[in-house]
């Protein structure tokens, strides 16, 4: 399976870039500092356009563009992979539930999430952040709770499959509970389409929380791709064209979610040889 | 040892039908949307509905917080002012009876009443909705009519140069940040970028002090292009992607071998027959993906101070004003479970091996 | 030439990623005008493939190398109009799997008339429509059938759909692949006696194609065994049948045992292994690892197609040892 992979150029580019980006964002305190992020005491004069000292320019409180989008990796992908983390936990709880037992476990489960799948996951996730107080935590949740139908779905799709095999079956009639034969037969055959999706999960996580910082609804005072684009429409950076301040943060957002977006695709692709004519 | 090929049906066979005479009447017509398959979809639409509404409700109440309090934020009130607020706005009373309250009113279409602008909730989506739909609607059949056309050229000729670069411009568009889409469409376009002028205005539906028949139109041209070309950018590589990998799941069938074989152009098998088939489902994912546009266009009207329903929520988002954003939440998911339903009532009419199930 | 169809050293190649896959390696085969050739062998061995190439209907990725002459013309050199204008007019093809080859959103009255629009500008609907009603009758349905979708039919009626739609244009050959896979034993035996019975009706050659030994030397005239993209052995119908020349012949023949003959006796026999992959032929003959009479000789080089009795061929070295088995 893994040299399969290694076949699929743009699932290899995708996930290159991923590494690098993830190194970058872990290795960041080493060579920005505090002061480099402070909005206070920042290091450069506002909104300044790219220049010898200042590559990228500077924001709007003056802080390096190089600065605060690197460090804008660190929450955007965490906030990324945590919500993910969090919706294919709901999904795969529920997918298996639905798929393994059946009968009007499966009916009631699957009418919630096609009802879920049917909202506008943005006024969903807006609403519900919206009520909570505004923070990373906020963001975390509100996607985590929106973006679960989908993983629900496949999981239960591919625990169907699973569960019509006799192997099952057979570990059934030895015996084994509920509990145990979803944990040693079905979570193990499941794993692997759950991984596909939850990349493609957390390429839409970091869109949303890019939204949703956008329109307010996260921690102002941390760093966040989403924040300073924020943060530069508010002091009036776009009315005036200061094109530095938005490049950087939009073209981090979609490098990682392109990024994310192949490796899904190639993952699908080679665990579903179905789908290989589709790329 | 001639035997009588006769009309022996098979076992298993389909209903019997009556041979009526010539070859004219050979076409048959059968219910079109069988009544069991419509009445089962409406009964599940009305569930639905039912759970917006009920979650409309909890959403916003979920948070143990006091809504006066956050109204009142920096102006002297006394505690009788406080109490006298709170029963105006009906939250003094026990959770279940202001539930009771509000099924009661919602179902008769009365949504509450906006903190902010003191009017009812319903007249403002009333007087907000049509610029939504406008500027919705025009995006969606534009993004359609490209999105469906170039899914089905890239699928047919997949592998191609041309097919992986529409797929490879179809999947940045998609990775691409609506907001910042617009942001950078108001820089470049708006503003005026290096030796590009600014060309077109970023803000509202139409200027003022514009009279006369055509420069008004011609205003309200002016004003669409950058919020409709954002909204187009991402609805049609959503379309794209999708419409690519039905068709490409037709494109390897066997029947479209059999047409070959028959002599057919090949422009003529995909037309006659792969398009046809991957249609089905292309159709019903235009009215699925509503909620993809609904996003989208919060955020464009956001943006581009576009006078709609979108600019609506994020200003009651900015308060925060509840009764606005529950009714606003109620009204978009309410819309959305009604597209679906019209999705599903439609798609019998379009592939007949749904209609005799 | 009065064959209708000729195959002079075919050769059809797959372009994989990981190399090419040679699918059919060297084949000859003449099918008289009004005869009925009969090709059998296992999954896999490349059949389907031949039946494709017949009308040209290989994909891209088919590497396509001798000539195939439809009534004395290449098909490979064909122009692109010329293709269309002979493709089912001149030969039809009858699938296997007709719940696939149908479409399955369109009426099988529209299916089985548009190869006549297509192939006829002239002829009005109505006319169209009428031959469509002729046409289901004489497959044994009902014209009404016309209206029906192919899901609403069972398994025999979509496969007399697909003999009424191979009929359509009165082509001088038909190719039958695999026409009764998948049905019901009992409705196996009316489809093909309606293929034959239609076939002679109307002068028409036919190439059947299937797996089932028994079942071609009932309803053909001669007899081709493919084996790994090759002929291993070729002759009249019921002779290739009693009794086969090459080893993998008798293997099939005694795999589908006839009641009442007397060969058949010691009822079915399976045959070990499985069919060679073709992106790895062994060296020497392709059946020697799976033969009771393979010898040193059958491994170091392929056999050629040689004679083996009157109006016979058997590509293989052994002969006279596998006659004495009797």
């Amino acid at each position: 399976m893994i040299a399969d992979f290694r076949h699929r150029r743009a699932g290899l580019v995708g996930l290159a870039f991923l590494v690098l980006t993830a190194v970058a964002a872990l290795a960041a305190p080493l060579f920005i500092s505090a002061e480099d992020l402070s909005a206070v005491f920042a290091p450069g004069v506002p909104r300044q356009a790219p220049s010898g000292h200042f590559l990228l320019g500077t924001d709007a409180y003056g802080r390096s563009m190089v600065a605060v989008t690197i460090w804008g990796a660190r929450i955007s992908l965490t906030v990324g992979l945590l919500a993910t983390l969090l919706a294919v936990g709901i999904g795969a709880l529920v997918g298996v539930a639905a798929g393994h037992f059946g009968g009007w476990v499966d009916t009631v489960l699957m009418r919630v999430t096609d009802w879920f799948l049917v909202l506008p996951v943005l006024v969903l996730a807006t609403a519900l952040a919206s009520v909570l107080t505004p923070g990373v935590g906020t963001v975390v949740i509100a996607i985590g709770v929106t973006a679960w139908p989908t993983a629900a779905r496949v999981v239960r799709a591919q625990t169907l499959s699973v569960e019509s095999r006799p192997y099952i079956e057979r570990a059934k009639a030895l015996g084994g509970g509920h509990w145990h034969v979803m944990r040693r037969h079905i979570l193990p055959n499941v794993m692997p389409l759950m991984l596909a999706q939850a990349t493609l999960t957390v390429s839409a996580a970091i869109l949303t929380e890019a939204t949703l910082a956008f329109l307010g609804l996260s921690d102002p005072t941390k760093v966040s791709w989403g924040t300073t684009l924020q943060l530069a429409r508010a002091v009036g950076a776009v009315s005036a064209g200061d094109w530095w301040i938005l490049l950087p943060p939009g073209a981090a957002i979609i490098a990682v979610a392109l990024a994310f977006t192949l490796v899904g695709r190639a993952l699908e692709q080679v665990l579903n040889p179905r789908l290989q004519e589709r790329m | 040892m001639s035997i009588t090929v006769s009309a022996h049906p098979g076992s298993g066979d389909a209903a019997a039908v009556p041979p009526p005479s010539g070859a004219a009447s050979v076409r048959r017509r059968g219910p079109v949307i069988p009544l069991r398959y419509a009445a089962g979809r409406v009964a599940g639409a009305l569930v639905s509905m039912l759970a917006v509404v009920v979650t409309g409700f909890f959403l916003f109440r979920v948070v143990p917080g006091d809504p006066v309090r956050a109204l009142t934020r920096g102006r002297a009130v006394d505690a009788a002012q406080l109490a006298a607020l709170r029963h105006q706005f009906g939250i003094d009373k026990p959770l279940i009876a202001q539930f009771g309250d509000y099924t009661a009113r919602v179902v008769r279409g009365d949504l509450g009443t906006s903190y902010q602008y003191k009017t009812s909730v319903s007249s403002l989506i009333g007087s907000h909705v049509w610029a939504t739909v406008y500027l919705v609607g025009t995006a969606t059949l534009i993004a359609a009519f490209l999105g469906l056309r170039i899914g089905v050229r890239s699928a047919w000729k997949h592998g191609s140069r041309a097919d992986r670069a529409n797929s490879g411009i179809a999947l940045v568009l998609w990775s691409m940040p609506t907001f910042w889409l617009a942001l950078i469409l108001i820089v470049v376009f708006g503003v005026g970028f290096g030796p590009i002028p600014g060309m077109f205005p970023t803000g509202g539906m139409s200027s003022p002090n514009v009279h006369g028949f055509f420069p008004s139109v011609w205003d309200h041209f002016r004003h669409l292009v950058l919020p409709c070309v954002t909204l187009i950018a991402v609805l049609y590589a959503q379309y794209l992607l999708t419409m690519r990998a039905t068709l490409l799941e037709e494109v390897g069938a066997d029947y479209l071998t059999t047409a070959r074989a028959k002599g057919l152009r090949e422009d003529d098998v995909r037309r006659r027959h792969a398009v046809p088939n991957a249609m089905l489902p292309a159709v019903t994912l235009v009215f699925l993906n509503l909620g993809t546009a609904v996003s989208g266009s919060i955020l464009a009207e956001t943006v581009f101070s576009w006078p709609g329903l979108g600019s609506l929520f994020y200003e009651a988002l900015t308060v925060p004003d509840q009764p606005l954003l529950e009714g606003l939440f109620i009204f978009f998911a309410a819309a959305v479970v009604v597209i679906n339903l019209l999705a599903e009532l439609l798609y019998p009419i379009l592939d007949p091996r749904v209609r005799t199930s | 030439m009065n064959d209708v169809l000729r195959l002079e050293n075919l050769y059809v190649s797959y372009k994989t990623a990981a190399g090419p896959v040679p699918t059919v390696r060297g084949v000859n085969l003449a099918l008289p005008a009004g005869g009925r050739l009969g090709l059998a062998g296992e999954s896999g061995c490349g059949k389907s493939t031949l039946a494709g190439a017949v009308l040209r209907l290989l994909p891209k990725s088919a590497d396509v190398s001798g000539r195939i002459l439809l009534d004395g013309e290449d098909v490979q050199t064909m122009t692109w109009g010329r293709l269309r204008a002979v493709r089912w007019a001149e030969a039809s093809i009858v699938f296997q799997g007709a719940m696939h080859s149908l479409n399955p959103v369109r009426r099988v009255g529209d299916q089985i008339a548009e190869p006549i629009l297509v192939h006829d500008r002239g002829v009005s609907r109505t006319a169209a429509d009428r031959r469509v009603a002729t046409l289901l009758d004489q497959v044994g349905l009902v014209a009404a059938r016309a209206a029906a979708y192919p899901h609403e039919l069972s398994g025999g009626q979509r496969q007399r759909v697909m003999i009424a739609m191979a009929l359509a244009c009165s082509p001088q050959l038909i190719v039958a692949d695999e026409p009764t896979t998948a049905l019901d034993v009992m409705i196996q035996a009316q489809i093909l006696r309606l293929i034959g019975e239609l076939v002679a009706e109307h002068g028409i050659s036919l190439l059947m194609i299937s797996h089932d030994l028994a079942v071609l030397a009932e309803h053909c005239d001669r007899l081709a065994v493919m084996y790994a993209g090759r002929i291993a052995e070729e002759g009249p119908a019921g002779e290739v049948f009693a009794d086969a020349r090459h080893p993998y012949g008798r293997a099939l023949a005694e795999a589908f045992p006839r009641i009442g003959d007397a060969a058949s006796r010691r009822g079915p026999r399976g045959l070990p292994g499985d069919p060679p992959d073709p992106a790895h032929l062994p060296e020497g003959c392709a059946f020697a690892p799976r033969c009771t009479f393979a010898a040193e000789e059958c491994r170091a080089a392929e056999p050629a197609l040689a004679a083996a009795g009157e109006g016979r061929t058997a590509a293989c070295v052994r002969v006279d040892v596998v006659r004495e088995a009797g």
